[in-house]
């Protein structure tokens, strides 16, 4: 009995030194690295725990290394809520990035509120920060916004009639209802709305209905993964004379490949600075952060940059400034209040500047307007 | 008119896949009748060796060759370390092992290659082919041509030599095949290698349309299923005609109803047809159960 009192009492002690021993600031994350989101959660666990890294090589914020908390989620909402429990109740973490997913975001975002403890999500939906939640950040732009931006775009071509082939897969549907909701505030109609299931090999009678709708003057596509670079690829079979517009969901270089830069050419998308970092003025806002970002990332893991990545990049940025003003690295309460008062933070998507109204703090010019010409991302603003 | 034959290419292209998934079925479940879960994986693992082969400097014939020959090694292996020590169990285990397989290749596949999608170049070029007022690529030649190649090959090989006699027999009575002198181990193992390999050669041809990514052999093999079902289960004439059907009852519902309910119309043919002829379109009559 005493035996084991003695040992209790110094597993306490030892875990109180090592406490003490290293004043650190412990970070939660829990991304979708594995499963059928990978390719969203793998680029943001590889560019957080890159970060993590240079930042603790660098001596930490105010003297202070973090300590990561990396779960892989895989997808899962329901592992995502068991892990966001864990974060907050077993690794005492003062915030959390994550949700690859707007899935896994539900989860992770109901305790987090529940726990009083900021969180900045990575994924798209604008359900998870509209309404404004008090403790709930996101760093991706909405869907909304990628309608708008298109629809800004068509609206500069003189386009009012257009046709819509939707992914069925989440990104798709909701993108699908953002798109039709402001559709009517930028003067477009949807003439034909169809849709394809994410694992489908040709969109040939979907694009031929458009096709036979008059007067549809472009067309739009929102999804992601192999639906997109086959869609493009039937526009081409098909000898469509219409723009095609693509969304944000397949801006990466990656896209071009699979689609083929003939079948791409003319292609129009929103994108992030991100995409062109090559091609970017030195005097751009971005410009510094961009490249850093990219030049990092390619060293370290001899793969290109990705926008989800990015999205990782800008919650990490986020969380460090709004640390190193709160001054307090143990009390979420003041992490999120200094948060909130974020004014300005030039990410690799945006300009971010949160308000007790804006959890996303971007606006439309964070989307830049980007054309496929000979297989590579042109500018067009 | 152009319309329709548009959806109709659509539909023998997308249904030349379904086909060459449910040929690969066809073999093993003529040897074994296990439905074998992991056929998808292996037109997977077709396009991603190839992928990896080609793009490390290999011509793509050859990056093709080593590809279907990987690929029929882990048919084999599959059943020597998995089916092969479960022999005996009942048919509904071994196909819950070929499902457990399914999981572990693809698994093993992200781990070895990677995540993302990839593609290489149409064998012909990207060039469609108009045909009155509608268009088809040469790839989807190169796909209906190679499912009609693998079923008359098939056809021969189960009909015409005795190998595939044996196969036949070894399904239909292991013991009494073993009686006449048939290696019965040896007919599995064929069967796996040969599956295998049929599953690779369709990855080779659907990749340039399809795209091949680690995990898109689920879809696949459900498709493929659906499409020897309704062909009649390890007939090849089953498996290409149920293919080709499924995929233009696709198109078509994709093209002239909606295509929200494209899934659902196929699958509700589908049941139609099992409700009339449970054996599916071309399957033979079950009468061995007294």
């Amino acid at each position: 009995m005493s035996k084991t009192t003695t040992a209790l009492a110094t597993f306490a002690a030892l875990g109180v030194l090592a406490g003490a021993a290293q004043a650190e600031i412990r970070l939660g994350v829990s991304v979708s690295a594995t499963g059928p989101a990978a390719f969203l959660g793998d680029p943001e666990a590889k560019t957080i725990e890159m970060l993590v890294e240079q930042l603790n090589e660098e001596g930490g914020i105010n003297g202070e290394e973090i300590a990561l908390t990396l779960y892989d989620d895989g997808g899962d909402p329901n592992k995502a809520r068991t892990f966001a429990t864990r974060l907050v109740e077993d690794d005492e973490v003062v915030a959390i990035i994550g949700g690859s997913t707007t899935g896994t975001t539900m989860s992770i975002l109901s305790v987090a509120e529940d726990e009083g403890i900021p969180f900045i999500s990575l994924a798209g939906a604008i359900s998870i920060i509209d309404p404004v939640r008090e403790y709930v950040f996101k760093t991706p732009h909405t869907d909304r916004m990628a309608c708008e931006k298109i629809f800004t775009d068509m609206q500069a071509q003189g386009i009012t009639k257009i046709g819509m082939i939707s992914g069925t897969d989440g990104f798709g549907a909701s993108m699908q209802a953002q798109c039709k909701e402001v559709a009517g505030e930028h003067g477009i109609e949807i003439l034909a709305d169809e849709t394809y299931g994410p694992q489908d090999a040709d969109m040939t009678p979907q694009l031929t209905r458009i096709r036979n709708t008059g007067g549809v003057q472009a067309v739009l596509n929102p999804g992601f993964g192999q639906g997109p670079a086959i869609v493009t690829r039937n526009v081409a079979q098909l000898g469509f004379e219409i723009p095609l517009y693509q969304s944000h969901g397949v801006a990466s270089d990656a896209f071009i490949e699979l689609a083929g830069a003939e079948a791409a050419e003319g292609l129009r998308l929103p994108g992030t600075a991100l995409l062109i970092a090559d091609k970017l003025a030195e005097d751009d806002a971005q410009y510094e952060v961009v490249t850093t970002y990219t030049e990092a990332y390619k060293a370290r893991y001899d793969q290109e940059v990705s926008t989800f990545g990015g999205y990782a990049h800008d919650a990490f940025a986020l969380i460090v400034d709004a640390i190193t003003r709160a001054g307090d690295s143990e009390d979420p309460q003041a992490i999120r209040d200094a948060l909130e008062a974020t004014d300005g933070l030039v990410g690799t998507t945006g300009t971010y500047s949160f308000s007790p109204e804006d959890h996303l703090g971007l606006d439309l010019s964070a989307f830049r307007m980007l054309e496929i010409k000979d297989g590579d991302w042109l500018p067009v603003e | 008119m152009d319309a329709l034959l548009q959806f109709l290419f659509s539909g023998l292209t997308v249904g030349a896949v379904y086909a060459l998934v449910a040929l690969g079925f066809t073999i093993i479940y003529n040897a074994s009748d296990v439905v074998n879960f992991a056929q998808g994986e292996f037109v997977m693992l077709g396009g991603m060796i190839t992928v990896f082969a080609f793009e490390a400097g290999l011509p793509l014939p050859l990056a093709a060759v080593v590809a279907i020959l990987i690929t029929s090694a882990i048919g084999v292996a599959l059943n020597k370390l998995a089916i092969e020590p479960a022999r005996g169990a009942p048919v509904v285990s071994l196909i819950i092992i070929t499902i457990g397989a399914s999981i572990v290749i693809r698994g093993a596949t992200q781990l070895v290659f990677d995540k993302q999608l990839h593609r290489f170049p149409s064998f012909s070029g990207d060039d469609p082919i108009h045909v009155l007022g509608a268009t088809i690529l040469p790839q989807s030649l190169w796909v209906i041509g190679g499912a009609l190649a693998v079923f008359v090959g098939l056809w021969i090989f189960f009909t015409l030599t005795l190998t595939g006699k044996a196969v036949l027999a070894t399904a239909n009575n292991r013991v009494a095949a073993q009686l006449v002198g048939i290696n019965t181990g040896w007919v599995m193992t064929l069967s796996f290698g040969l599956s295998a390999a049929i599953g690779a050669f369709a990855g080779v041809l659907v990749t340039p349309i399809t795209l091949v990514g680690y995990d898109v052999g689920v879809a696949l093999a459900l498709k493929g299923f659906a499409a020897a079902m309704l062909g009649g289960m390890g007939n090849p004439k089953g498996a290409l005609v149920g293919g080709l059907l499924l995929g233009c009852f696709e198109a078509l519902t994709a093209g002239y109803l909606s295509s929200q309910y494209k899934e659902a119309v196929a699958f509700i043919v589908i049941l139609g047809v099992l409700f009339v002829m449970p054996q599916g379109l071309f399957g033979s009559k079950s009468t061995e159960r007294v």
